[in-house]
Order: C-alpha cells, then structure tokens, then sequence
C-alpha cells in the first residue's frame, strides 16, 4: 500500500517547505526558531513523563521474566546468569546488554523453506538488522551529544573528544563527521527494509515511515548546511546560547535551511512521546526483562490479588465421598 | 482422519510470501481445519463465566450481548491497569519484524497474521483507537488513521481476533528475540481474557477447565476411577517387574504431595511415564522409607485457566495448597507437565501463596535443600530425581533403554517460563547412552512449540496443529536421518499427546517418551524380577540378543 | 521495577535533557558572542576576499580551494568578487590573511573556541607574530 508511505513522505516535505519558505518569506524566525522548539522541548518532557509515569501506575501482578538459559536449580548445575539471572546484579547485566548491544535482536535468525524433496526448514543467523539498529543508534546519539557545542559554552573537554573522535578521519573541509553519514545511512538501511523485505513491508504502518523520513530529513538538512550550502555557525551558537539562556535572539542571515532543520528536530521531540519511540523509556521497563527469575525463591506480590471462589476440599468429598469410601480412598467424614 | 490434509498438500501451501494489500483490509475467514469449536454454554456456566450460550464460530451472528463493545472496552482499559507488561506492549512496539518468522505457526501456515508482530497488531490497531491521544486527533484529519494505524473494534475485527489468538500457542519464542521483550503470550492471554468476558471460549479449554474444577482433572475422572485407572498400571509393573508398586492417596503426614498431569494417568504414551513416576516412588519407600502420597482432589497438575484467564487459572491451582495444607505434607512434588510449570514457577506463589504452613524443600535422601523453591515449595520432578542420580543414590540399568535413540523436546514453558534445561538432559542421558539434541535453533530456549500447546490440541484443528507442529517436526527429522533418533523425550503431558499426532503425521518411525519412563525402565526395583519387557511390554534390547 | 525506582529514572532523564539549561547557568562562562575584532590594517582596509557572511559561513572552504591553487597549479593571486587582488596565502606576505588580520586570537581563534572547530591549519603555518 503505497499511501502507507506517501503520507508520512509528503507529511515531512510539507514540513520542510512549512519552515523554509515560513522564514525565507514570512520572515516567520521567532516561530520557527524561538516558539516551536521551546514548545516542541516543554512537550517532549511533560508527555514522555506522563506516559511513563502511565506505565509506571499499572501494576506488575506478576513475575513472568523471559528465561533464555539455563535457571538456577541444583548447586553442580551450571546457570546462565545473565539470560536467566535470578539476582538483581544479573538483572542489570541483562538489561545493559539489552539496552546498549541490543542483545536479543543479536539472536535474529532468518527462517527459509526448500520445498523439494528434503523440505529443509532452516535457520541461518541474520546479523543485518542488529548492524543497522546499532549503527543508526549510536549514530544519533553521537549527533545528538555533538550538538552540545552548540549549547555551552566553553564546548565541555568530552564533547571536544568526541568530535576529535568523530571527526578521525580528516576528510575535506570542514572536516567530515563519521556520525553523520552513517546515521544517514542506517536511516536510509531501516527505510530500505521497510520498502522491499516483503514481511517487514506488510507489518509496516504509516507511523513507522513518519519517523523514518523525518529523521532522513533531519540529517540530511544537517549535512547539507554542514558540507555544502554552509552557514554561520557563529551566529547559530549565539542563537542557540540565546535559547537556554532564554534570550533568544534569531541570527541575521542564516537561512531557511537551518530553520527547517531545527522545526524537523522539534517535530521528532514533540511527536516522540506520542509514537512507538517511546521504545526509548518502555525498554527500561519490559517486565519480561527486567526481573529476575527467582520466583519460587521468593514471593512476588500482586497488588490487586482478590480472592476468588474455589472448589475445596470439603465440597469434592460432599460430591464423591460413596465412591470414594467404596473404591478405599481415604475420607475426612464417613457420611 | 480421511479427510485430513495430507503433509504434502499442507507443504505445497507454505509460502513465506505475504501477497500485496494491506492487512487491515483483508478480511479473516474462519477456516475448518484452523479453529476448535465454541465452549459448551455447560462448562462455562460450572464456573459462573458470563454469557453462556451455544454458539458457531462459523455463524455470522455469534450471539454477542448487545453491549459487547463496551464490554471489550472497558475489559481492555482494566487489563491496562491490572498489567504494565499489556500497556507497556501496546505502546513500544517498533514493527521491526525480529519475530516475524519465528512463529511456528507462521512457519508453518505462511499466514502473514501469524507473524507474532501483526498478531499483536490485531489488538494494537483498537488499542490506538480507544486509548490513544494521537490516534483520536488523527483520525479527525483525511488519511489519519492510516497515519495512526488505528481501526475501531467491529465484528469483523472481533472474528479476526478470535481466529488468531486461537492460533497462539503462548510459547513465547517471540519474546526471545524481540529487543524488548515483547511477549505475545502475554497479549493472547489478554485477548482471551475478553473472550471470556463475551463467553467465547473454545470447548477443548472450556470442559476441561469445568472438569478440573468439579472432579478435580482436565479430563474428569472421578475419584474412584482414577484409583482405578492407577491401579491398571499397577498391575502391569508388576507383570513386568514382579514388584508391586502401588500408591497411596490422600495420606496425612506424607512427606511430599505429588501432583502431576491427568494426562498421564489417562492415555499412552504418558501412561508409561505415570509408571515410571510409581516405580521411582516405590523404589525411594523400600530404599529410603520416603512417604509420597498422590491426591484424587489435586489430581491436575495441569491448569487450562491459564488458558482462560488469571482468575480461573488461580481458582483452579487453590488445590495444590489447599490439598498440601490439608494433608499436612512437608513439600510438593510436581511431575512432568509444561504450562503446569509455568504457572507454579511464575504465578502459583503469587496468587495463592505464601505457603506458609510447608517446609523448605528438602530431599531427605542427599540432603539437598531446593534452594529455588524455597518460598513456593514445590519442586518439578527432573530436579528431584537428578538430585537423586548425582548422589548416587539411584541404581539405573542404562542398557535396558538401549533400544532407544534419544533426542529432547524443551517444552516451551520450562524452557522460556523457567529454564528447565539440563536437568531433564541429566536425568536421560543417565538412563540411556544415546543422546543427540536437535539443531541449536530449535531446542532449548529457542525450542519450537508442539503446535498443540495452550488449549489448541484438539481434532477439529488437525490442520493447525501439524502446520504449527512443522518447525519441531523437521527438527526432528534431522536428528532422525542423521543419528537414527528413534524416541523424542519430553517432560509435558501435552508434549505426550501432541508430538505423538505430529511423529505420526511428519516422521512416523519417532516414538515419544516421557523422561520418567526412562527412568522407570532403568530403575532397579528392590527385589525385582529379571525384567523381559520395557513399560510398553516390549522385549528389552539385551534380552533380545543373549 | 518499582514507581520510585521508575520516578528517579525519569527525574534523571529529565536533567539529563535539560542539562544545556542548567549545564550552562552553573559551569558555563558568562554568555559572550565573539566579535572578530579588527586590528591594525585590517581596521582601515575596508575590503576583504568575500562579504562578510559569505566569509563567515565559506572562508573554510575558500581556503582549502586556495591550497589546492597553489600547491598544485602555482597560482598564488585571488581575485576577489569586489575588484580586488590578494595573495593566496595564510600567513605569508602583506596580503595575506595574517598579513591584513595582524592577531589571530582575536581574528581566528575566538570564534573557533566559541564554536569548537580545530582547524588543522596550524599544525603546518605558523601565526608570524609567534615568530617574531
């Protein structure tokens, strides 16, 4: 279905020229530059705290982690601690392994069926998609904590790293930032899956391109103002600083472009708490993950444990006690 | 069974390629073969289920109460709030599509709504409706709700749910490989759950859920009966064995209650791992003075309220405490059985705890105390018995199961409710020399379901259940051509009775064991006589060839 | 995992995205933008290679295009958009940048600093008041 597509693409380019010709004709800067982001941000916080802290008041009735190794049971049997941990230490390996190596998409296997004369069902380990995710991860988050130059002053020594880090391969002028170019093109690995793996295609939503797109436009309005129509970066900052000093002043002659660029990110920030990126915090809280397997070790409590009707013991031996006493089965009353 | 799809026209339908369209528009069919039929309006009334009634999946009108959508809505709304993994689940799906090929029965059916993700998304695209902001303002705008990806609950998508969620066995082998855990076992007992609320449950959960409440078991055998039907084993271990392993029952002050699967009492090949469970029980009496007694009130270590919502799962496991309480016992013992452990392991304690009134498991023959069941107090019989053979202090003659050529079935639950994994490999590769897994895919906490698992092993279904059962079946077949594996070993009691259906319809020279046949065959018996027969009274292999 | 163990996580998630804020009220020096400051020749000259925003945004470029000149082809004038003539080079002779631009810290490197670019200019041209 192609509108599952099109809609988010043409949602984003309408986005784009919103911003562009707001600023280049409306002269729209203090919308796009000051109104929109402090919205975008205030609306960012207030909903992804919302929504976790809507999480958060369901309670947890049960302790039903996802066991991936061998429990804990007898002293000469080995566990694996960290796929079935069953102590609060294993539990935060667990999770950090899921959280920064994506462990659990590691494990993707990608089934294939011959239909011949063997009809092999077979399972080959399928790496690509933990690549992609970890690339486009990392990426961004490099871009994201590189922008911080841009929001202090003096640029704190480990921002100054990373960009020395980022920046190692000292190709051209200004100097290429690895970050970017991968981001841009782990977004655009993610987006191919999305259109031509046939299943990832038929289980795809409109508001799984939304994302995509916005973040392909978000780093492509970043390198080109970066590599080729180049802008003022001195002035950007003096914008920027304005903005967490709260005296935001928009700088002369920076361009559409760059406004764009910033209504882009602040769309993202404002659409996050209400879309599947909230991933980002659920992670944290997957019920499947983050306990421990010691459950017949100790009680878990279920806050709206009720009490229910159940058949006892008395009622079973009212309903069969002749059959029981004829067939010798023991009875607590003879009649 | 004429009319039963034959395996090669069920493989000739495979096909992993989804077709164009959108699944949203593409209306489910309720296909013979693929569903069980509707819960007799008797069972569901035993419990005092609402909405009892008799009604047809295959009906257009299915008799709903007329406010059955508010009824899903409101049952959805409380479910979110009961449960953080269902809301947590609803929200943070990214469709990355990790799980979509590694469903059985996706495998085996290539139905694009079997991938666990669109599974999910059934429910997802009507949670987004109801209980969404975004989804609301969205649908105001032209080409919102495709935006949104949200649909408003109609019959249709009513059908669409109760067609696939009973095509959901609860294995959990999705949530192995979702990056959050996503578990879509979690979302069909949810999904089910409102199934009740509507009083549309399958039969083949429904009565034996109304028998296990009522008589005890799944399969309702009455008290004398199932005395009845022990004692036939009985007898035959002592044809076999000359030594007469009979049980007691309700006994006070015993040291351990056994509980296990009414399965086993009832039909082959489970029966045989009942026996084994008699003769390992009679052996620990002489040997050790060890006093177990089994229960005709706690006669189901089974539990198909799991299959039908929390609170009948929880009506129907009281019996385990209460009996243990009552009886006055010093731990519970539990036998071979899959969901039965992933209800004791993971929910028993919590809804039914603490048992206070029993002891720390502790096996009074080596001393071993079950550190891991030392609030729930029950103990699942692989650990006990591989405590007993690493102590040494059971006599096992491996040759007796010479015969056999073994390969092990990690019953989903154990394996991904628990991580039962070595213990039952210990307790076979000491009873039998000839041991190879399956491929590292497809056992363990990758295993593939039997196809027939969470309340799905009917006949109706026959289709369903040996698509579903393809994934594990191939496996098998290549430990079968490759090692000449010629027993599948198992600690569930649905695993018996399933995968003996699936070696029969994809790889008919494989015969299914329960682990404690094994054990029963290789147990010798104070005072036996020289055995000449296997449990199944087959000759022994060295009888055979002396 | 527990509400309070879920609500710490959200207060430090909170601070973590807000931290430019306060980052920069508590470390940050007082908020100054740089001005390029023009000194001694370039003061009076009132004539540069490009206009003054197309040098801030592209001077970057322009002189990587004016190494490529003169390593490669020897060409060593640039003849600006404005009519004028300069000598292609960073540090060297009256018309280079330097030669015009006399303080490269109050030229070069206090916009850099304020923006974090390290230029790798200087790790071949020396700035010749460092000589003298």
């Amino acid at each position: 279905m192609n509108q599952k597509y099109l809609i988010p693409l043409i949602t984003v380019f309408v986005l784009f020229l919103a911003a562009y010709v707001g600023v280049e004709g409306a002269k729209l800067e203090w919308f796009f530059g000051i109104v929109v982001p402090y919205v975008s941000l205030i609306a960012f916080l207030v909903f992804f705290v919302l929504k976790v802290l809507g999480w958060a008041k369901s309670a947890v009735p049960f302790k039903i982690p996802t066991t991936c190794g061998q429990q804990k049971s007898l002293p000469w049997i080995k566990q694996n601690k960290i796929d079935n941990p069953d102590t609060t230490g294993g539990v935060v390996i667990r999770m950090l392994l899921e959280i920064f190596l994506f462990r659990s998409l590691f494990r993707n296997t990608k089934a294939a069926f011959a239909r011949n004369d063997k009809n092999r069902l077979s399972y080959s380990w399928e790496i690509f998609l933990w690549v992609g995710a970890l690339a486009f991860h990392y990426a961004f988050l490099t871009v994201l904590l590189r922008h911080m130059r841009f929001f202090m002053t003096p640029v704190p020594s480990c921002i100054k790293w990373l960009e020395w880090a980022d920046g190692i391969v000292q190709l051209g002028l200004p100097g290429l930032f690895l970050s970017g170019v991968v981001l841009l093109a782990a977004a655009l690995f993610l987006l191919a899956r999305r259109l031509f793996d046939q299943k990832v295609n038929y289980i795809s939503l409109a508001s799984d391109y939304f994302p995509l797109f916005l973040i392909i436009a978000i780093a492509g309005t970043g390198i080109a103002m970066r590599y080729f129509t180049k802008v003022d970066i001195v002035g950007i900052k003096s914008f920027t600083m304005g903005l967490i000093t709260l005296h935001p002043v928009p700088p002369e002659g920076v361009g559409g472009l760059f406004y764009a660029h910033v209504f882009l990110v602040s769309v993202l920030f404002a659409y996050f708490p209400a879309s599947k990126l909230m991933h980002m915090g659920g992670i944290f809280l997957s019920p499947t993950r983050n306990m421990a397997n010691d459950t017949r070790a100790q009680r878990h409590i279920n806050p709206w444990n009720y009490d229910v009707d159940t058949h006892t013991y008395e009622h079973y031996e009212d309903h069969f006690r002749d059959k029981m006493i004829e067939a010798g089965l023991p009875v607590d009353k003879k009649e | 069974m004429s009319d039963e799809i034959k395996p090669d026209e069920l493989l000739d339908k495979i096909d992993y390629s989804t077709g164009g369209g959108s699944w949203m528009d593409t209306p489910v069919q309720i296909r013979p073969g693929m569903y069980c039929y509707a819960s007799n309006p008797k069972s569901v009334e035993t419990l005092g289920l609402p909405n009892a009634r008799a009604w047809n999946p295959l009906d257009d009108d299915w008799q709903l109460p007329d406010n059955w959508q508010e009824i899903i809505h409101q049952g959805l709304k409380e479910r979110l709030d009961r449960f953080r993994t269902f809301k947590v689940f609803m929200d943070i799906c990214v469709r990355c599509g990790a799980c979509a090929d590694k469903c059985h029965f996706f495998l085996g059916t290539g139905d694009p709504k079997n991938m666990p993700v669109l599974r999910a998304e059934l429910l997802r695209s009507v949670y987004r409706n109801d209980f969404t902001t975004a989804a609301k303002i969205l649908s105001k705008i032209p080409g919102g709700k495709k935006l949104s990806g949200s649909r408003p609950m109609t019959l249709e998508v009513l059908k669409e749910w109760w067609y696939y969620f009973f095509q959901c066995t609860e294995c959990r082998r999705c949530s192995v490989f979702c990056p959050y855990g996503i578990d879509t076992a979690e979302i069909t007992i949810m999904a089910r759950e409102i199934f009740n609320l509507l009083g549309l449950n399958i039969d083949w959960i429904a009565t034996p859920v109304s028998n296990c409440y009522q008589t005890g078991n799944h399969l309702g055998i009455q008290p004398h009966a199932f005395k009845d039907m022990l004692d036939f084993f009985v007898e035959d271990i002592e044809e076999i064995t000359g030594v007469n392993c009979a049980p007691q029952y309700q006994k006070k002050g015993a040291d351990i209650l056994f509980i296990t699967p009414s399965g086993d009492v009832f039909a082959d090949p489970g029966t045989y791992t009942c026996q084994g469970y008699l003769i390992l029980f009679k052996y620990l009496k002489e040997k050790y003075g060890l006093d177990v007694t089994w229960s005709t009130y706690a006669s189901e270590g089974g539990n198909f309220g799991f299959f039908t919502s929390h609170e009948t799962m929880k009506r129907l496991n009281a019996k385990m405490y209460a009996e243990a309480k009552r009886l006055g016992v010093k731990w519970i013992l539990g036998g071979e059985c899959g969901h039965m452990w992933r209800v004791i392991h993971q929910y028993m304690d919590t809804m039914n705890g603490p048992a206070d009134f029993l002891e720390v498991p502790k096996n009074p023959i080596t001393g071993t105390v079950f550190e891991n069941a030392k609030s729930t107090k029950m103990v699942h019989i692989t650990e006990f018995t591989a405590d007993l053979i690493k102590h040494g202090k059971l006599e096992l003659d491996k040759s007796r199961n010479a015969n056999r050529v073994m390969t092990f079935h990690d019953s989903c639950n154990p394996s991904r409710g628990m991580g039962l994994l070595d213990e039952p490999r210990y307790v076979i590769q000491n009873c039998c020399d000839n041991f190879f897994d399956m491929p590292e895919n497809t056992i363990r906490e990758q295993t593939f379901c039997c196809g027939s698992g969470a309340g799905l092993n009917a006949g109706e279904n026959i289709e369903l259940r040996m698509a579903g059962a393809l994934p594990r079946a191939t496996a098998l077949k290549y430990v079968h051509e490759k090692f000449g594996v010629n027993t599948l070993g198992t600690i569930c009691a649905i695993d018996r009775a399933a995968l003996t259906t699936l070696c029969e319809y994809w790889v008919p020279d494989v015969e299914v064991a329960g682990v404690h046949e094994l054990v029963g065959n290789a147990l010798i018996l104070p005072g036996e006589k020289e055995r000449e027969e296997d449990l199944r009274f087959e000759p022994l292999p060295d009888s055979e060839e002396e | 995992m527990s509400k309070n163990m879920i609500i710490s996580g959200l207060v430090i998630f909170v601070i973590a995205v807000l931290s430019p804020f306060w980052a920069q009220a508590v470390f940050g020096d007082k908020h100054v933008v740089p001005k390029p400051e023009l000194v001694g020749k370039a003061a009076t000259a009132k004539k540069c290679v490009l206009d003054k925003y197309d040098m801030r945004a592209n001077h970057m470029s322009l002189l990587d295009e004016w190494r490529d000149s003169v390593v490669r082809d020897a060409d060593r004038r640039y003849d600006a958009v404005n009519g004028h003539s300069f000598g292609m080079s960073l540090s060297t002779g009256e018309d280079s940048c330097l030669g015009c631009h006399e303080d490269k810290a109050k030229f070069c490197d206090s916009c850099h600093v304020y923006t974090s670019v390290n230029p790798y200019c200087w790790e071949c041209h020396t700035n010749p008041k460092e000589i003298e």
